[in-house]
């Protein structure tokens, strides 16, 4: 035996042994990093299985030019006049539809076991789910970009401009990752995906729809008008709708403002316990 | 006496099923510590436990001095945990998920990568470092899942069955996985299903049953305390073992089993002396014998005699060999 050449075979404990004699510890990563670092994941699970970016783009195209063309002409008269009303509706309804995603996200990582791997780690252990928010953002942020392209070719014209428009997005982000919080709750909650995704269409569905999203809640009955007005959905759609028409509320915005901050102030606290004792 | 692990009277239940009922485990740092069971024992649950995941509902542990519940963060800083199920995101790719748990650890983005690639080779898996990990054969997951947690060097690895479901070229590679680890001087605490298992890596066993330890010790203490080993003898003519068994019981005094290939006879001997003696009054009349062997009863047989029901039962699948004829 030489001890000049190394012996070519692998023999897997020889190599696990000097792996883990090369293993450094490096000082622990910080809440920032290791949030930034499962917002990472997110990217590049997006990256991989592109197909998640179907719902959050077909969506919004097909919700925009059937709500426009089928209910527009009967609602306002004619679909141009529709579509400016109902573009900001849409643009709200699709980006809280997709806060479920986030339920959904958590869910499958429990189902799956990866869950459990990154609760063992010696991170801040809500960088979990603060990862996963800031992986939903850039959903939300590209279902907004589909359907105002969407709105723009069939000729929406926002009065508010490229300001406005932004402005009602960065609202609606705000909103949604508050709302974000309370899916998380269901996440870990309930015992399947598929349960999830029942749990939150149940909510969502008349959230939007029964709200100011499509049309004006002056033609509805009384009873259902006092439930849209203080649907928080409306609130919010109000909100957007000003910004985008050129004509803000401050005191729709303020109250929007308002609202996101109790949303998380009450539902964050309990998803962390839940994630902490799951 | 340095102990890695101690736990009084570790209970979880959900509802009605106390899933652990009262463990009381004493495991020293060093080696492997074997935690044997049928499905449904208690072993993924008490490993959570102890790998802070689940809050225990009653007792108490110590994990390299911390205590589960009020220092878990201690815990968990000099833990790793491999579970039982594929415990790395099957979406990504082998090498993007240890990039992703070396930053979590704190790496920065270059050292991540090189430490991922560095452990994708000392696994044997750098030729498959850029496919997801869903494309990944049974045992390339195993080895990249515990690969996962040796990012950082743990002080104690938790492995919840990692060769449940391998072929045994995979479950080799395993072994050798874990005879690694051990030899870097990390304790493990390895469950298993397989009795061969235990007894192949693990210096002391713990057997549990119902969320119970129900017998604990070396792999020897253990088939010591069923108080036999036993003789297997074949003989070359199949019509001569009735005659062969009859003149072994004699001598040896213990029950003869005939096994069901024809030819081999089985018998449980308490002192191993006496078998020399009884071949040779075989060998005396005349009867032909091919192979004999003498051996302390294997795992199997300790399960049985501590449950009274045979492991096979529990076990899902054998890890016997086929070697052909
Ligand atoms: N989250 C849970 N909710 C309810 N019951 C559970 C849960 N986890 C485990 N159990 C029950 O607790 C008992 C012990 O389960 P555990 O998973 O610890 O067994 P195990 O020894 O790991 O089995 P296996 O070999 O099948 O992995 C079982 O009866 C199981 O059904
Ligand atoms: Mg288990």
């Amino acid at each position: 035996m030489t001890t000049e050449t190394r012996e070519p075979t692998r023999s897997l404990d020889a190599s696990v042994i000097a792996a883990l004699g090369a293993a450094e510890r490096p000082p622990r990563a910080n809440a920032v990093s290791s949030s930034l670092t499962f917002g990472w994941r997110a990217l590049l699970k997006i990256k991989h299985v592109p197909e998640q970016l179907f719902d959050v783009t077909m969506f919004p195209i097909l919700f925009t030019l059937m709500f426009t063309y089928v209910f527009g002409g009967a609602i306002s008269g004619s679909t141009g006049d529709y579509l400016q009303y109902a573009l900001p509706g849409i643009l709200t309804q699709t980006v809280v539809f997709i806060t479920m995603y986030t339920g959904l996200t958590i869910n499958t990582d429990i189902d799956k076991g990866v869950f459990d791997r990154f609760r063992s780690l010696p991170v801040w252990r809500a960088s979990l789910l603060v990862g996963a928010l800031l992986g939903d953002t850039l959903r939300y942020g590209l279902a907004s970009f589909m359907v105002l392209v969407v709105g723009v070719l069939i000729g929406y014209r926002a009065p508010g401009g490229f300001l406005g428009v932004i402005l009602a997005v960065l609202l609606l982000l705000v909103f949604c990752f508050s709302l974000s919080w309370l899916w998380l709750i269901v996440g870990l909650k309930v015992r399947s995906p598929n349960a999830v995704m029942g749990t939150s269409m149940m909510v969502l569905f008349p959230l939007t729809f029964i709200s100011s999203v499509f049309a004006p809640p002056e033609t509805m009955p009384g009873w259902l008008q006092a439930f849209v007005d203080v649907n928080p959905v409306t609130l919010l759609c109000e909100a957007a709708r000003g910004l985008m028409d050129d004509a803000p509320d401050s005191g729709d915005i303020l109250i929007v403002l308002v609202l996101s901050a109790v949303i998380t102030a009450v539902f964050a606290p309990i998803a962390l316990r839940l994630y902490n004792t799951k | 006496m340095d102990l890695a692990i101690e736990t009084h009277g570790l209970v979880k239940t959900f509802g009605d099923n106390r899933a652990v009922d009262g463990v009381d485990l004493a495991i020293r740092a060093g080696g492997v510590y074997g935690v044997l069971g049928p499905n449904g024992a208690g072993k993924t649950t008490t490993i959570k436990m102890l790998a802070t995941l689940l809050v225990p509902d009653g007792g108490t542990a110590t994990v390299l001095g911390h205590d589960v519940v009020r220092e878990a963060p201690d815990v968990r800083a000099r833990v790793a945990m491999t579970g039982q199920f594929a415990s790395l995101d099957e979406d990504l790719t082998g090498l993007e998920n240890l990039v992703l748990l070396a930053r979590l650890y704190g790496y920065g983005k270059a050292a991540a990568k090189e430490r991922g690639m560095q452990l994708l080779e000392a696994f044997d898996l750098a030729e498959s470092a850029k496919k997801q990990v869903k494309a990944y054969s049974g045992g390339m997951r195993r080895r990249i899942d515990i690969a996962g947690s040796i990012v950082v060097r743990p002080d104690l690895m938790f492995l919840d069955e990692p060769t449940t479901g391998l072929d045994p070229r995979s479950r080799n590679q395993v072994w050798e996985i874990v005879r690694g680890l051990v030899g870097a001087g990390t304790t493990i605490l390895l469950t298993t299903q397989y009795l061969e298992e235990a007894d192949q890596l693990a210096d002391r066993i713990a057997v549990i049953d119902h969320g119970r330890v129900i017998a604990e010790g070396t792999s020897g203490e253990l088939k010591a305390s069923v108080g036999s080993g036993a003789v297997r003898v074949r003989v070359a003519d199949p019509g001569d073992r009735e005659e062969v068994a009859r003149l072994l019981a004699e001598t040896l005094a213990a029950e003869p089993v005939l096994e069901p290939d024809g030819t081999t006879v089985t018998l449980r001997v308490d002192d191993p002396t006496a078998v020399a003696g009884a071949l040779q009054r075989v060998g005396d009349r005349g009867l032909r014998v091919n192979e004999y062997s003498l051996g302390q009863p294997s795992l199997d047989e300790v399960f049985l005699a501590l449950t009274g029901r045979p492991a096979e039962e529990s076990a899902t699948e054998t890890q016997d060999q086929e070697v052909p004829a």
